[in-house]
């Protein structure tokens, strides 16, 4: 046998302190009510630090900061030199990549392999991205405008957006928010996720770092509290929220005949569609990096695999072959392919949606695997024989469960995976060209992979269909939320 | 074995029968996707092995190096000292495991048949003209046999590229076939030239028509083409191996050979074996290196990890 010794990743590399405040107006300040909370390690349920809960008054404080940035500053600031410090921050991020890779996986869960090579590549490439298009905004495709006070016949930003991220990828998430806002003009007060509040802070040490002008980015920590009186304050031009379809929800009734311009990016329940001549040994590895990559944890997860019955027996043999080699462990280990479940209410919600798939009657199985005794872990699990009315088939469960259903036909195969109130991504496995062109018509889904999945890129638009939300992140796109066009 | 691998592999000795049935057979395999093949392959090469390990590795590694020089420029002076050294890599530490075999022209053979007998080290010779395999069916069978007769136990042949791209199977297929007869009891090793076949779909129809027609190992190259052995190429000849035992309950060995110099890279392919096909795999008889400069670095990093130093290139012996 040829057994992997440990290779973990080392912790030196971050210097995390015992506290921290909120980052407002440039600077690290204590929450006016003196409210905070702890940031745990799910691999181990060993504290991290002690974060800052803001309130009313601080959120207030921190809108007033983003709109003086934005009257002052930022807003009339030509945009070569805005992209002159989106070009920076992409820069130490690249050079500070380890740290907020190996801080990612401490306090996220997911496995370093993945902060390190997905992640953290990922966030330097938007800010890259968007730095390239903060000069170019004319030619984005939404039209100019009149000359007006923040200079030239340019599209113009929306003012003060609040942003509200989800756990699921902390720092990606920031990016995907805060870049193209700040390349088209605007500033920003980003709320983290509660259970993943340390890289949003360790990127404000960047913009610290990188000279950003105070009040351009402004990080408040906290709970759902702290993310409702962000969205609902009148000071803000533009919400954008990633996060589960019930919260979007609320948002978009709070949002509603307010003049706050709004964008979603809810949940999903994508399927997975494997056709019998497709390359069976790569499709197998697109299902597993589908619903396995980041422990599932992902808004377009192939959560539900679609197979053609006449090799649906082939294709779950390997499927579980291939899920016998997923090492599951320590997220610092760089070996480990599954690391921990993000929160104990997380685990919880896989658990109850879990044995809602065994009382159902589907058929249920994990690879022998051991799971460490501290922290949130879930087996990679599949269930076979699960039909449409299941609620494993139709509700998110956002971590490592398959849902297998089996399909005939082609126009079978669409009718199932577009039965869903989702629509944020799909993937196609066949080696016929044109039934891919067929499907990707057919298919009430955002993004369509075809013979891959989960791949993400910056110039790449970014969405949902039906409920899992409104408008693009990424790409030209990702520009027109925060553009007054 | 059971009834359905024993009924299947009769199913599947049937088929070099006819061009027609072997041709849709070959076709209708899955297909390779390339970005995917090419990705896992990379992802696999991500893997981290340290310490005990990596010690394990570089040990086993060391077992499975077909020692190789196929020059023209061969002596039997240069292949017997090449042999000593295939019994010993290490003179200063005995602990060292000998390698898996030594790799010779077949003109080379009995220099290296004395120094290696009785030692457990296999002795494996190139044959059927190669590298190009471009002579007579007769004189690549009468090179096979006098390499067997020499002490060869193990004969790396090549196939007809030729054949095989221009659609021949049957032609290819029937040359294996005879070049196994005429091995006799020695171990058939069947070189496709990936570098050849262009594509990983022709790797995985020469990987299961070597292995339909006999084949106890398929290698990837012969070291004289431009593309020698490639992870995702060698990706694929795994997963052909692991596929055409599961079909038909006979195991079939793979060599990637020609490009492998580093520890680091063949510690990359162990990992392969591992998640790809399993540890059944992980023995010299069922997987091989075909390299040369590939074991003084295995040795260099072997003593690194044994004695904490790490002594340069002169310490090891260039044969």
């Amino acid at each position: 046998m040829f057994e992997y010794a440990p290779a973990p990743e080392s912790r030196s590399v971050v210097d995390l302190k015992p506290s921290y405040g909120l980052f407002i107006d440039g600077t690290f300040v204590d929450p006016t009510d003196g409210g905070s909370f702890k940031s745990i390690n799910p691999a181990s349920e060993e504290v991290l630090a002690e974060v800052a809960e803001a309130g009313a008054q601080d959120v207030e404080r921190a809108v007033r900061a983003a709109r003086k940035a934005y009257d002052k500053v930022w807003g009339p600031m030509p945009g070569r030199d805005r992209a002159k410090y989106l070009y920076r921050i992409a820069r130490l991020i690249q050079e500070r990549s380890r740290e907020l890779a190996v801080l990612e996986s401490l306090d996220n869960g997911k496995p370093i392999r993945e902060s390190r090579d997905v992640d953290l590549p990922l966030v330097a490439a938007h800010f890259f991205y968007y730095a390239g298009w903060a000069d170019k905004l004319e030619h984005a495709g939404f039209g100019q405008r009149p000359a007006s006070q923040h200079g030239g016949a340019i599209p113009q930003p929306l003012g003060v957006a609040a942003q509200v991220i989800p756990w699921n990828f902390p720092l990606l998430m920031l990016a995907w928010k805060i870049a193209p806002a700040l390349a088209a003009g605007n500033t920003v007060v980003l709320k983290p996720a509660e259970t993943t509040p340390l890289t949003a802070l360790l990127f404000a040490e960047i913009c610290q770092q990188a000279d950003l002008p105070a009040g351009v980015v402004n990080i408040l920590t906290g709970a759902g509290d702290t993310g409702r009186a962000l969205v609902e304050h009148p000071g803000v031009d533009k919400v954008a929220f990633t996060g589960s379809t019930d919260v979007g929800r609320a948002i978009a009734r709070s949002v509603a005949g307010t003049s706050k311009k709004l964008t979603l990016e809810l949940g999903g329940k994508a399927a997975n569609i494997v056709f019998d001549d497709a390359p069976i040994d790569q499709a197998v590895e697109g299902i597993v990096n589908g619903i396995f990559f980041n422990q599932g944890h992902v808004c377009c997860a192939g959560s539900r695999l679609l197979v053609q019955e006449n090799v649906a027996d082939r294709v779950l043999e390997s499927l579980k072959r291939r899920m016998a080699q997923l090492r599951v462990g320590d997220p610092l280990d760089k070996n480990t392919d599954v690391g921990a479940i993000n929160s104990a209410a997380q685990l919880e919600r896989i658990r109850e949606l879990s044995d809602a798939g065994s009382a159902e009657g589907a058929e249920r199985w994990s690879p022998p695997c051991d799971l460490p005794d501290r922290g949130f872990w879930f087996a990679p699990t599949i269930f076979t024989g699960v039909t449409q009315a299941h609620r494993i088939a139709r509700e998110e469960i956002f971590g490592p469960v398959l849902s297998v259903l089996t399909f005939r036909t082609p126009a079978e195969a669409v009718e199932k995976a577009n039965n869903t109130p989702y629509g944020l991504s799909a993937g196609i496995w066949t080696d016929k060209g044109s039934r891919i062109l067929w499907m990707a018509d057919r298919l009430r889904a955002g993004v369509v992979w075809a013979n891959t999945f989960n791949k993400f890129d910056p110039t790449s638009p970014f969405g949902g269909y039906k409920e899992s939300g409104y408008g693009r992140e990424g790409g030209r796109h990702g520009l027109e939320g925060y553009l007054n066009v | 074995m059971t009834a359905t691998t024993t009924s299947a592999r009769s199913e599947l000795s049937e088929l070099g029968r006819s061009e027609t049935a072997l041709r849709t057979f070959l076709h209708g395999l899955p297909g390779v996707d390339q970005v995917g093949a090419e990705q896992r392959a990379a992802q696999l090469g991500t893997r981290s092995i340290k310490t005990t390990a990596k010690a394990q590795a570089i040990d086993l590694a060391i077992r499975m190096v077909d020692l190789t020089t196929l020059e023209g420029a061969d002596t039997p002076g240069k292949v017997r000292a090449l042999a000593a050294k295939a019994l010993r890599p290490d003179p200063a530490d005995p602990s060292c495991p000998h390698v898996g075999a030594v790799c010779v022209y077949p003109a080379m053979v009995p220099h290296v048949a004395e120094v290696l007998r009785g030692s457990g080290v296999h002795l494996a010779s190139v044959a059927t003209a190669f590298p190009s395999g471009q002579a007579p069916l007769e004189i690549k069978l009468a090179d096979t046999r006098a390499a067997v007769a020499a002490g060869a136990d193990e004969i790396d042949m090549v196939i007809n590229r030729g054949a095989f791209l221009a659609g021949r199977y049957k032609e290819v297929y029937d040359e294996i076939v005879a070049t196994k007869e005429a091995s006799g009891d020695a171990h058939l090793k069947v070189i496709l030239e990936t570098g050849e076949l262009a594509t990983y779909d022709n790797v995985r129809r020469a990987s299961w028509l070597a292995m339909l027609a006999g084949g106890d190992f398929i290698k990837t190259s012969t070291g004289k083409v431009p593309i020698a052995a490639t992870m995702p190429v060698s990706l694929v000849m795994l997963e052909a191996v692991r596929d055409f035992r599961e079909a038909t309950g006979r195991q079939v060995g793979v060599k990637p050979a020609g490009g492998i110099k580093t520890t680091k890279d063949a510690i990359k392919y162990l990992v392969m074996v591992n998640e790809t096909v399993g540890p059944d795999w992980l023995d010299p008889d069922w997987f091989r290196f075909g390299a040369s400069s590939l074991l003084n670095d295995l040795l260099m990093q072997r003593t690194k990890l044994t004695t904490g130093t790490y002594s340069g290139p002169d310490y090891f012996t260039l044969d």
